[in-house]
């Protein structure tokens, strides 16, 4: 960090404070790093939202019978549940971190559209609200697992129309979002910034992009046709006109399994930046890395099938699917010792990010374990909507996505705010939320294999113990996400000063030419890349 | 005055500690593994799970045993030196190709079963498994005998919102009204479909779990090695009681299942004679789910009072999820049946809403019932609580049928 670079930032923010105060400034901003904030404050307040559904349904569950809701709401609650954490907080929380860190990581100004970053952000808004208000219209939130399938979708009133609203609003707000990323990464990269030097970070979003490009628009399409088999007499998955439901788990899956890959690629690029910086050694292998993430979203858009062994496909889709599926451990694999080979013999150093991306490495890879196992069709079939799966998905999306979104706010903030967290308070975060997570989720393994389906509301008295478990550690994990917010908003408002660059291992462009916190306009001139 | 309060609240969490440890006793139900198999495919299931289990614990003490072993003797603390390699071809070809040979040594035994899965022919047993919002209909397309299979468990033991509900029982939502019933050692073939949502047939220790998908048939199999009972759930969500529509499967002797035949002819006389199935032609085209009345004595005269008694049981079972016991539903979603317009209305038209359901709400068509079942429900609404309109007769259910 030269003076010189300071004294010329400095010149050119004073230039630029004419911008809108208060809620203005908010509504209107087109500047990257205020919609960046907008959108990881709109996620974590999304976050605690369905964090308070899991935590109802939990309660539910902690014993056999009917004690706090009623079984139409419980269904209600996994469904919004579900969309909240999908839709609402782990996508919005990367698009968030996209929008701070791709600028300043390849040497750009700002975005490439700005005006179109802004309406991304805001059209994600109300689509937040339909869905959360479409509790209280009559008949209540859908209730059909997030999967939306028909024929029991069709059955609902209005709400089941806000949430498909609600879908295509986030749809759009997605697609414009990915455009954004891809044509600031392919045109604003500073010069001597060339693709094989970008920040795995930037890599693995512009490859997030290009899926939900792909993918968003099917799943518009499929919720389109359910609008028009609901109002307009259509019979799309109506066998009685000539229809199949089937149809639609596949057009539904076929966006629905890269979408999952759209929520842990951009985790991978983080835990990629975090592991290098405090191992003090660089990426063990970064093209082998760029190129392992490519291959999963490719493989990403022919595994879609697995969702789906239940439903009677011929032996010929089966098999397909399951070797389709069985690939995947390959290019994951290659993650996983990449990251191994990464700290073997470094310098390390553990702290909050740190811990996060090891806890990681270790949760994701037990999650990679039991996909393996649900690979093997056979083993799917028993294991198909129990217990065993809700394990699994929460394993590679909650200590995927989730912890590494920790890891990543813990990493940057002082980059962001230009204070420092509290270490022993982040760190405390960690212990709980991975002690209270395995609490909560390894015990549906054991759950699933004894057949207890998921989306039930009661249960039989043999699943009684592991519930308990399951639900004491539910509420462990998600109260200890409060000491997130809390160190977050003690440290915005503390004045402890971070220094430019906090950590030592980390030589991205936002440490080693911007200072903390970084100016509101960074790389109004590129820099140039050796 | 605190401290009081402290002690009482410490007390009370040991009470409930107490109970709680005590509880875990009595069913000591820390199982982690999968059920014990009951067919020959759930023995393979099992096999294999524990195949790839296997290969994932030998790779987690492998790749956790070089990490922890790194972040151990790695650390800054301890003076560890950072080297500065990387890229290294030979590894990572290394480690591409080493866990691409171990999946193909799984999918080999993997692929194996799925084959046998998917091998319907030559059936000994046909059995039409049709699933409704929230029921089974067991259909025995040889044997000409078909019985619908509801929850048992009741509801008394269910809710608990108001009060601490009954004791449970040891099958508590794991226990039917009429089991399917199968012979032993008989390759029994399920024809699954579904009359309103999609529902899943799902029976862990028979190794199936199978969508039933309203308008397609899709077929599966299994054969029950020894006598005994499996008992499985609903695996698809389908609705307001998708947690209790449970599956119990009886397999009995071949002689003793003979006999089981027989008694359920005898319970219904007039049965249809057996449909032919051409054995081993997997049909997965579309069908019509039309569902036909089950079998029963046309000739039986009913008082009002017998209808209303079987009216309530009927009613207990197929009805009070949504609308209640006490006829005022749980509106909007599930309407009122005390005081119904269409309740207390013409019989026309009541008759018609319950044989046909009503699209786009989760009123499903119940002509699965019997005749005299329906006269009897519907009898027994309009005559409850503050209803107080005529009975309807298993003849005008029927002639209702035919219109």
């Amino acid at each position: 960090m030269s003076a010189a670079t300071h004294a010329q930032d400095h010149g050119h923010h004073d230039d630029h404070a004419h911008h809108p105060t208060g809620l203005k400034r908010w509504l209107f901003t087109t500047n990257h790093k205020d919609i960046g904030t907008l959108y990881l404050w709109f996620s974590l307040t999304m976050f605690f939202m369905g964090g308070v559904m899991a935590l109802l349904l939990r309660a539910e569950l902690f014993q056999p019978g009917l004690q706090l809701i009623n079984p139409e709401f419980f269904n209600s609650l996994t469904t919004v549940h579900g969309l909240v954490m999908v839709f609402g907080a782990i996508m919005p929380a990367w698009v968030g971190f996209a929008n701070w860190l791709i600028p300043m990581q390849i040497g750009a100004a700002d975005m490439a559209f700005p005006r179109m970053n802004n309406w991304s952000f805001w059209l994600v808004v109300p689509a937040a609200i339909l869905l959360v208000a479409s509790f209280f219209v009559p008949g209540g939130a859908a209730a059909s697992g997030w999967t939306l399938y028909p024929p029991l979708i069709i059955q609902q009133g209005i709400s089941i129309d806000m949430t498909i609203l609600a879908v295509h609003i986030l749809g759009a707000s997605s697609i414009m979002g990915s455009i954004n990323i891809i044509t600031t990464i392919l045109n604003l990269r500073a010069p001597g910034m060339t693709l094989m030097k970008m920040p795995l970070f930037v890599w693995t979003w512009l490859i997030t992009a290009y899926l939900l490009i792909a993918v968003m628009p099917v799943l518009a399409g499929a919720v389109t046709m359910l609008l028009t088999d609901r109002h307009f007499g259509t019979s799309f998955f109506n066998a009685a006109g000539g229809g199949d439901p089937t149809m639609f788990m596949h057009i539904f899956w076929f966006f629905g399994h890269p979408e999952v890959y759209i929520m842990i690629l951009p985790a991978f690029g983080v835990v990629s930046a975090i592991i290098p910086a405090f191992a003090r050694k660089p990426l063990f292998g970064y093209a082998s890395m760029v190129y392992a993430t490519a291959s999963i979203a490719i493989l990403s858009f022919i595994v879609w099938g697995h969702h789906m062994f239940t439903v009677g496909m011929p032996a010929a889709g089966n098999l397909f699917f399951m070797y389709a599926t069985m690939l995947i451990a390959v290019p994951t694999g290659v993650k996983i010792f990449n990251w191994i080979a990464t700290m073997w013999q470094g310098s390390m150093t553990f702290e909050t990010p740190m811990l996060f991306s090891i806890g990681f490495i270790c949760l994701f890879t037990i999650g990679g374990f039991s996909g393996l196992v649900l690979a093997i069709t056979p083993v799917d079939i028993t294991l198909h909507n129990t217990y065993y799966v809700v394990a699994h998905f929460h394993y590679v999306l909650v200590s995927g996505a989730l912890f590494t979104l920790f890891a990543g706010a813990y990493f940057w903030i002082p980059k962001f705010t230009g204070k420092m967290y509290n270490e022993s308070l982040g760190k405390l975060h960690f212990w709980l939320s991975v002690i209270g997570f395995n609490i909560a989720f390894f015990p549906q393994h054991f759950l699933g294999l004894a057949g207890m389906p998921r989306r039930i509301p009661d249960y039989a008295l043999q699943f009684a113990e592991w519930n308990m478990w399951s639900t004491i550690g539910a509420f462990i994990f998600g109260f200890s996400q409060l000491l997130f917010l809390y160190n977050m908003i003690e440290c915005i408002r503390s004045n402890r000063k971070a220094a430019d660059n906090p950590w030592e291992g980390a030589d991205t462009l936002e440490w080693t030419h911007l200072p903390s916190p970084a100016p509101y306009h960074s790389f109004e001139t590129a820099p140039v890349v050796k | 005055m605190g401290l009081d309060m402290i002690r009482k609240a410490s007390r009370n969490a040991a009470l409930a500690a107490a109970a709680l440890t005590a509880s875990a006793a009595a069913h000591a139900a820390y199982d982690v593994d999968i059920l014990p198999p009951g067919s020959p495919i759930a023995q393979q299931i099992y096999d294999l799970h524990w195949a790839i289990m296997w290969v994932c614990v030998v790779i987690f003490v492998i790749v956790f045993g070089a990490m922890f072993y790194s972040i151990f003797k790695h650390r800054k603390s301890v003076g560890a030196k950072a080297a500065h390699f990387h890229e290294n071809t030979t590894v990572e070809v290394i480690w591409t190709v080493i866990p691409f040979v171990i999946l193909i040594g799984m999918a080999y035994p993997a692929t194996k079963t799925v084959l046998e899965m998917k091998d319907t022919a030559n059936p000994d047993l046909t059995i039409k498994v049709t699933a409704y919002q929230w029921a089974w209909e067991y259909d025995y397309l040889q044997d000409g005998v078909k019985f619908n299979s509801l929850l048992a468990t009741p509801r008394a033991q269910i809710e608990e919102w108001e009060k601490k509900g009954e004791a449970k029982n040891p099958d508590y939502l794991l226990e039917v009204d009429n089991p399917m019933v199968v012979p032993t050692g008989k390759k029994v073939r399920l024809l699954v479909t579904s009359n309103d949502v999609i529902h899943g047939w799902y029976v862990p220790q028979l190794g199936i779990n199978q969508y039933g998908i309203p308008g397609f048939v899709k077929d599966t199999w299994f054969k029950a090695d020894k006598p005994g009972t499996y008992r499985g759930q609903c695996s698809q969500i389908c609705g307001k009681e998708h947690g209790y529509m449970p599956i119990v499967v009886v397999a009995k002797a071949p002689e003793e299942y003979a006999a089981w035949v027989k008694e359920q002819k005898a319970k219904a006389p007039q049965a249809a004679a057996p449909a032919q199935v051409a054995a081993g032609s997997p049909s997965t085209g579309a069908v019509a789910t039309t569902a036909a009345a089950p079998a029963e004595d046309p000739n039986r005269k009913w008082t009002t009072d017998e209808l209303k008694a079987l009216g309530e049981k009927v009613y207990a079972a197929n009805c009070v999820a949504c609308h209640q016991a006490t006829g005022k539903g749980m509106p909007p979603a599930f309407p009122a049946l005390d005081g119904s317009k269409v309740v207390t209305g013409a019989k026309g038209a009541q008759v018609a809403l319950v044989l046909n359901g009503k699209q786009g709400t989760a009123m499903a068509s119940f002509a699965r019932l019997s005749d005299s079942e329906l006269a009897a429900v519907i009898t027994y609404t309009r005559t409850a609580w503050g209803n107080k309109a005529g009975e309807v007769t298993p003849a005008e259910i029927k002639a209702a049928r035919k219109g």
